[in-house]
């Protein structure tokens, strides 16, 4: 009888927690957007963070790519010359990266790049009360911190999706066209057929604003939120990489349920 | 500065403050006057930063009165609080120096943010800045390759940048070796005043402190148990005080946190068992 | 890392997203071969569409020239009825003839325009009259069952 009371007072608990968690992050967001009129005068500050969050993460993402549409172009030549229409390939390859893995992948690989980072900096700088100093100063943290670090992740991210995206259709055309020799002209014109402008590209790119927009609020949220330790920050990054996993990929699917239903 | 009113920059009114259940402090009167450079002294944990965050307006008292420059800070707009803060500098425990800037950059940044200033004047003020604290040559370092007590001149530097009127100190000497610590405590003198500010130190470093004060305060249990100027301190008879100035283990502050007599413990594990 | 060069980064990096974009929207997807900014939209009617899907392509003589716009059920025909969404640049007589067709044994489905000899063109809103279902290949295999069943006795 106590241990079901107990199990359901944590329950109970937890849900709260989650649910006062949730409504933190919202006036957090509120917050970061009320005071991004300030950071955008100093266009600067953006850029800086987009230096951080996107350029240093150009490398992991350019290879990435690669590699996915490697494989890609592997697997899928492999099924498809079973049913003989292995000119489809660049279909295959194509649709899969601009509308799943291009915005998936790419911000799974920018939570753990760039998210993780930007939750250490700012995990640090409450820890060290370099946050509290700012305050202190009279310069909100919010504003100089926490907004332009946002912003950079919100450009970065469709940015590398595209990145991504594109970088796998040439691992996919590497491997369909010069290795295994599938025509060249097949290639592109079967995926320039099947691939929607609208339907298939704008739609990802929209993905990857969103994915750009949950890593982003979660990695800045996530290090002013911290327990001002080592320790606390440690976990809050773990806990940065954790969550945007599960924020990507459950907004994938609500997406994708919306977008593609026809 | 506007006229003032009263000759206390900085009063507080019976304060009191909690965190949750947990009362900090219960009724704090305490007058800081101008020009002056007073010392708040207590154990660890006795809610002397508290007292430093509720004059900085990070936190509001949960009743009575705190007023800098003759603003009561209950309630003011944040407008308002940072116009005020601009006038405050705080040195923090550990510095607080922005690890992804230089020295330079650090002291500049007060400067760059509340001023329209051109950057050859910055320069020429930052310059002076870190000469007042010794530094100048330091200033293209970064705060990762600073020694404590530099890094602690740095911040000192940085808080002071704007000239303001209220100078802060939270526990100035922790951690610092004894020659930084004399460095710290003759420009924490010296830069009250040279800028005609006012000063308050927290801190538990008693033989430093008494040397450059004009006040102290000493705080126990959530109130001000004693003050007096430093003389009046050295010759104090109060139990708790006489404890605090000559280091002594037991006293008034118990050596052991409270506990059933130790016998009992010990028994009580055995039968248990 | 100074400004200057900080800033030569993110543009470098700006710049190669957007190209990345452009490159997904040009070579990648279809907007250079024209998603149709200017259309205009007839209704086909049909007994049988097959597995047709919105936005399949509209050919004619194998040139894209359209898309299926939509696919609706008319419940007082019983038939499907298509809209397609047909290119500004190409005109067609009214009596064409619209086909669904197979690309390939396997393929995609699409809608075939034969072009008749009206001098009347189709205009925006009208309806092709002429119409041939999708080739049901269970139907087509059945009935050539059918068709050697019969034929079979009468052989002997």
């Amino acid at each position: 009888m106590r241990m079901i009371a107990n199990v359901l007072r944590s329950l109970g608990h937890r849900a709260v927690d989650g649910v006062w968690r949730l409504g933190f992050i919202a006036r957090f967001l509120a917050m970061v957007l009320l005071y991004s009129g300030q950071s955008f005068r100093r266009v600067h500050l953006t850029i800086r963070e987009i230096y951080f969050s996107g350029v240093l993460s150009l490398l992991i993402i350019l290879v990435s790519g690669l590699f996915v549409g490697l494989v890609l172009g592997l697997q899928g030549y492999e099924t498809l010359q079973r049913y003989g229409s292995s000119e489809a390939l660049g279909v295959l390859v194509a649709l899969s990266l601009t509308r799943e893995l291009g915005p998936v992948v790419a911000a799974l690989l920018f939570a753990s790049r760039a998210g993780s980072a930007v939750t250490a900096e700012i995990g640090l700088m409450k820890t060290t009360e370099q946050l509290t100093a700012m305050d202190m100063m009279a310069v909100n943290p919010i504003a100089r911190v926490v907004a332009p670090r946002f912003w950079g992740g919100v450009i970065s991210m469709p940015l590398l999706a595209a990145l991504f995206s594109a970088m796998g259709v040439f691992g996919g055309w590497l491997i369909g066209v010069p290795f295994i020799g599938v025509d060249d002209g097949a290639f592109w014109s079967q995926m320039q057929a099947a691939v929607d402008f609208r339907y298939d590209i704008l739609n990802g790119v929209i993905k990857s604003v969103v994915f750009g927009v949950a890593v982003s609020l979660i990695a800045v949220f996530e290090g002013f939120d911290c327990v001002p330790t080592a320790e606390g920050v440690s976990r809050a990054i773990t806990r940065t990489v954790v969550s945007s996993a599960l924020a990507i990929l459950a907004l994938d699917f609500v997406l994708t349920s919306f977008m593609f239903r026809g | 500065m506007p006229p003032s009113t009263s000759d206390s920059l900085v009063s507080l009114r019976n304060v009191r403050f909690a965190y949750g259940e947990r009362e900090i402090l219960r009724g704090i009167d305490l007058e800081i006057p101008r020009g002056k450079v007073v010392a708040i002294m207590g154990g660890s944990g006795c809610g002397k930063t508290t007292l430093l965050r509720l004059i900085g307006g990070q936190i509001q008292a949960s009743s009575g009165e705190v007023r800098v420059a003759d603003k009561v800070l209950k309630n003011l707009p944040k407008s308002d609080l940072y116009a005020l803060r601009r006038r405050m500098g705080m040195l923090f425990q550990f510095g607080a120096l922005f690890t992804d800037m230089s020295v330079f950059d650090n002291v500049a940044f007060p400067m760059r943010e509340h001023t329209n200033l051109d950057e050859t004047l910055i320069r020429d003020l930052v310059l002076m800045k870190l000469d007042a604290v010794g530094l100048r040559g330091a200033y293209k370092l970064m705060p990762a390759e600073l020694s404590g007590g530099m890094a602690r001149r740095v911040a000192l530097a940085r808080s002071v940048a704007l000239d303001p009127m209220l100078i802060m100190y939270d526990e100035p000497f922790a951690g610092l070796d004894p020659i930084s610590l004399g460095i710290i405590g003759q420009l924490i003198r010296r830069l009250n005043d040279a800028l005609g500010a006012s000063s308050i130190m927290v801190t538990h470093d008693v033989s430093e402190s008494l040397e450059i004060v004009d006040h102290v305060c000493f705080v126990s249990e959530g109130r001000i148990v004693a003050q007096g100027t430093p003389a009046q301190i050295r010759e104090s008879r109060d139990p708790f005080v006489h404890q605090f100035v000559h280091a002594e283990a037991d006293g008034p502050v118990p050596f052991h946190y409270p506990a059933a007599p130790i016998a009992e413990d010990l028994l009580g594990a055995e039968e248990r068992r | 890392m100074n400004r200057t060069t900080l800033d030569l980064w993110v543009g470098f990096f700006v710049a190669i997203g957007i190209a990345a974009l452009l490159f997904l929207a040009l070579k990648v997807g279809n907007l250079s071969a024209g998603s149709f900014a200017n259309n205009y939209a007839v209704e086909a009617s049909f007994d049988n569409i097959g597995g047709l899907k919105p936005r399949a392509p509209v050919k004619s003589a194998g040139v894209v020239v359209g898309r299926v716009a939509s696919i609706d059920f008319d419940p007082q025909s019983y038939r499907a009825k298509v809209e397609l969404a047909i290119d500004s640049r190409y005109a067609f007589p009214s009596d064409t003839i619209a086909t669904i067709l197979t690309s390939g044994l396997l393929g995609e489905q699409y809608v075939g325009l034969e072009a008749g000899g009206d001098e009347k063109m189709l205009k925006a809103g009208d309806t092709i009259r002429i119409t041939q279902s999708a080739v049901v290949l269970e139907k087509l295999i059945s009935q050539f069952l059918f068709d050697k069943a019969a034929e079979a006795p009468a052989a002997k």
